[in-house]
């Protein structure tokens, strides 16, 4: 059994589509704790104290959160900044993640094509998430492949409900110890598994 | 003591009362059948405590009836009588129509000359509105298709009384000797006069409830004597029926009328609350002298007779409703519960009873055998009703769902807010600018006043006072906000909506720190001191004044808040012991000494380390060297 903790970061979800239906798949699945950043800290005053507790209790961290400038919502910028502390996640004494692992769920307006070389956004989503996952990865977290679901602007409803589904399956299995780590490893998105 | 004493008399029907109906409701029956039960206890038939007296009682007792019109009125708005015009001419006009006629024939077939017969037809037709309403507010009926259809029929018979009590005299069998002209002011004018001072009664009624009573009620209410207004609501129901009395018209329908137009005014609520003990008292000895009044000698002498009269009558007035019902497209258990509920013979039955013996239009004892037929009917309404829920609606399956959008009565908003000055306005307004209905509850009455012509739904009344809550709507209601500028109200207030609303969230403001304390010891969490947002906003200006970056005095100011807002929640535990050996200036003191030695010990005020390198630095530095 492993723990997974999702820090879901949306500023609007009542706006939302896509994300309103995939965290209503993730609510009450045994051992998933779901943190709702923006529902916690709507003035950004993010308690620390509570944040490290919660990220010490759980074993795998999942990032959920749309896609914003390449990048994360503010509010978990603001999280990364202030919970990751020196001390605490990296540097000579900081060793509380040391081992843990991490997933992120994205959602991307564009689709899987818009993210290729040679099209509108010039790089890889893997390419974007390459500073993030590097924070995570210097406090000693092994990162998983990412569950991306991509070009929701065209997303009809059953497409959503299968991802929906598909998020579900996966945090039950991850839940679970259906996957071995090594072999996730091998995948460049955790949505082949699925 | 005397038997005929007022206290003794007092002593019988309330104790008959309080002991019958608490009994009758718990073992299913509901309060009408208690009361009834009660006066056939107290009445001649068992106890004898009550006598010849009951009659007098009775007509006392009637004015429950006028209060209950005079309320129901409140309750609708003009709007929702217009709407449901056609089912009141429709259903209310056909089934007095119909059922009359079937009652005319079936005297006339027992032998009854012609018209006595129309005159037992048309009596007949009638049924019992303060059983049928009380029963159907009890089951929370009231908003059902059934509710409303039987609402429909019971004022058009309200409304019908009076056409009747104008044709009775044209039906006396000998010359007309005995209507009693002189008692009503208007009865030894002309006909034309009396039509006259009929149209200028009730117009006095509409232009005297839109543009008079709302200044005077505003008057009284600035005087803030709670029972001078209650005494103003009394005089107002009285001085209706009176003024209807005089005019010969029913003084039912006269406070029925001011009810509707006072229904949109700021006073509705607290009228209502004000009336409702009043009206419920007088109903419940209306129905104990229904019961009292039963004649049983007369029913053990003939017993057969009178049980299958009141039978027919029942099932005669039942299969009208039920076609009706049918006709007008009621689902069949609503059709069930409306026709079985309006079955009986109600309470203007006695009234015109008499005056067809005034005007000897029915023979005396025929007269004797139907009032107890009436009273035996009105009495077996709450078993038949029983017997229809318990036996006969369980077999069929379609019980329509409860719930209705439209023809709301009572304000069903989610929000209620109690007090309404500087404090609970802005949150009103911030929950109106985001379409969150509220109702608003206010004590002072020039503010009720100017709300309400910038066009807002605004309350006056005391909320303090349950049923006033409930007139608001506070079944409905999810949240309340306590905002009065007064502690003591608020704490109240808090206490009313815990025990009579347990189901409401509460948000309540604090005047000072003790009152904060006093309120977290009621167990409310929600708890808003009315300056500490405002200060701390003013000491973040004063921090970014002196220099500071204004990021970080945010900072420190959310940072302090949340320490403030724990430490304030430790305290009140602490309050209640010391609060009764500190005097209250030693302790604000001592209070205020915690309070700053604790924040220059609390670490957490120093937070946001993340953005903070110092650790950082010295790590790095230590590496190089």
């Amino acid at each position: 059994m492993t723990k997974v903790l999702i820090l879901f970061a949306h500023p609007a979800l009542e706006k939302s589509r896509v994300n309103k239906r995939l965290i209503r798949a993730a609510e009450n699945i045994d051992n998933v704790t779901l943190n709702d950043l923006y529902e916690e800290y709507p003035d950004f005053d993010i308690d620390i104290k509570r944040e490290q507790q919660l990220l010490t209790e759980h074993e795998l961290i999942i990032l959920h959160h749309p896609f914003y400038w390449y990048s994360t919502p503010a509010l978990l910028k603001q999280w990364e900044d202030l919970v990751l502390e020196h001390g605490w996640a990296y540097g000579s004494q900081g060793k509380a993640l040391v081992g843990k692992k991490l997933m992120q769920v994205i959602t991307t307006g564009g689709s899987a094509r818009a993210y290729e070389k040679d099209s509108l956004n010039k790089h890889t989503v893997h390419e974007f998430l390459v500073p993030i996952e590097q924070s995570f990865k210097l406090c000693g977290m092994i990162c998983l492949p990412p569950f991306l679901i991509q070009g929701t602007h065209m997303l009809e409803d059953d497409e959503i409900e299968i991802y929906a589904e598909q998020y579900s399956r996966l945090l039950q299995n991850l839940s679970e110890d259906k996957y071995d780590y090594n072999e996730m490893m091998k995948y460049k998105l955790t949505n082949e598994l699925l | 003591m005397q038997h005929d004493s007022f206290f003794f008399q007092a002593l019988v029907y309330l104790t008959a009362a309080v002991v019958s109906v608490p009994i009758a409701k718990r073992i299913g029956l509901g309060s009408v059948l208690g009361y009834l039960i009660a006066g056939v206890i107290i009445g001649p038939a068992v106890l004898g405590l009550i006598g010849e007296g009951g009659q007098d009682i009775m007509h006392f007792a009637e004015f429950g009836v006028v209060m209950m019109l005079f309320v129901i009125g409140l309750e609708l708005e003009p709007s929702l009588l217009w709407k449901m015009r056609s089912s009141i001419l429709g259903l209310g006009g056909m089934q007095v129509l119909v059922t009359s006629i079937l009652l005319a024939v079936a005297a006339l077939i027992a032998g009854v000359h012609w018209q006595a017969s129309i005159a037992l037809g048309l009596t007949l037709s009638l049924s019992s509105t303060a059983i049928v309403l009380q029963t159907m507010k009890e089951k929370g009926l009231m908003k059902t298709d059934s509710g409303q259809s039987s609402f429909a029929v019971l004022l058009f018979q309200d409304i019908a009384v009076i056409p009747m009590l104008a044709i009775f005299p044209l039906l006396a069998t000998q010359a007309v000797n005995s209507y009693d002209d002189h008692q009503t002011l208007v009865g030894s004018l002309p006909g034309w006069a009396q039509t006259l001072a009929v149209l200028a009664a009730v117009a006095s009624i509409v232009v005297g409830g839109k543009y008079l009573i709302r200044p005077v009620f505003r008057f009284i209410a600035q005087t803030r004597l709670l029972e001078i207004f209650t005494a103003a609501a009394l005089l107002l129901v009285i001085g209706t029926a009176v003024l209807m009395t005089q005019v010969g018209l029913s003084p039912a329908l006269g406070t029925f009328l001011a009810g509707v137009v006072l229904a949109n005014s700021e006073y509705r609520h607290e009228l209502i609350s004000d009336i409702e003990p009043f009206k419920g008292l007088l109903l419940g000895l209306f129905f104990i002298s229904v019961g009292a009044s039963i004649n049983f000698n007369l029913i053990l002498e003939s017993p057969l007779l009178i049980a299958g009269l009141v039978i027919m009558l029942m099932v005669i007035k039942g299969l009208v409703l039920f076609s009706l019902g049918k006709f007008f497209k009621i689902g069949i258990d609503q059709n069930l519960i409306f026709s079985v509920s309006l079955a009986q013979s109600g309470e203007f039955a006695f009234v015109l009873f008499s005056f067809a013996a005034q005007n000897s239009i029915i023979e005396t004892n025929i007269i004797n055998i139907m009032v107890a037929v009436v009273a035996l009917s009105m009495a077996m309404t709450p078993i038949v009703i029983v017997i229809n829920e318990k036996l006969i609606l369980p077999r069929f399956g379609t019980k329509e769902k409860v719930e209705r959008e439209s023809d709301t009565i009572e304000e069903d908003n989610p929000v209620i807010i109690a007090g309404f000055d500087k404090f609970g306005n802005i949150v009103g307004r911030l929950l109106k600018a985001n379409g969150i209905g509220t109702t608003v509850l206010d004590f002072d009455s020039d503010r009720v006043e100017i709300l309400r012509k910038l066009g807002l739904k605004v309350y006056y009344g005391d909320a303090s006072r349950h049923e006033l809550l409930h007139t608001a709507g506070a079944e409905k209601a999810r949240l309340i906000i306590i905002a009065f500028d007064n502690a003591e109200k608020n704490i109240s207030l808090v206490a009313t909506v815990k025990k009579h609303f347990p189901h409401l969230k509460i948000l309540v403001r604090a005047i000072d720190r003790p009152d904060a304390y006093e309120l977290l010891n009621t167990g409310v969490n929600e708890v808003y001191r009315e300056t500490i947002d405002v200060s701390l906003r003013m000491g973040i200006d004063a921090m970014r004044m002196l220099g500071v970056r204004a990021y970080r005095a945010h900072r420190a100011a959310k940072t302090f808040l949340k320490h403030d807002e724990k430490a304030l929640r430790e305290l009140s535990l602490m309050h209640k012991d010391k609060k009764e050996y500190l005097s209250a200036a030693r302790q604000y003191i001592a209070e205020l000494e915690e309070l700053i030695q604790s924040d220059d010990t609390d670490p957490e005020l120093e937070r946001d380390a993340g953005w903070d390198i110092d650790s950082l630095r010295e790590e790095v530095n230590k590496a190089e060297q």
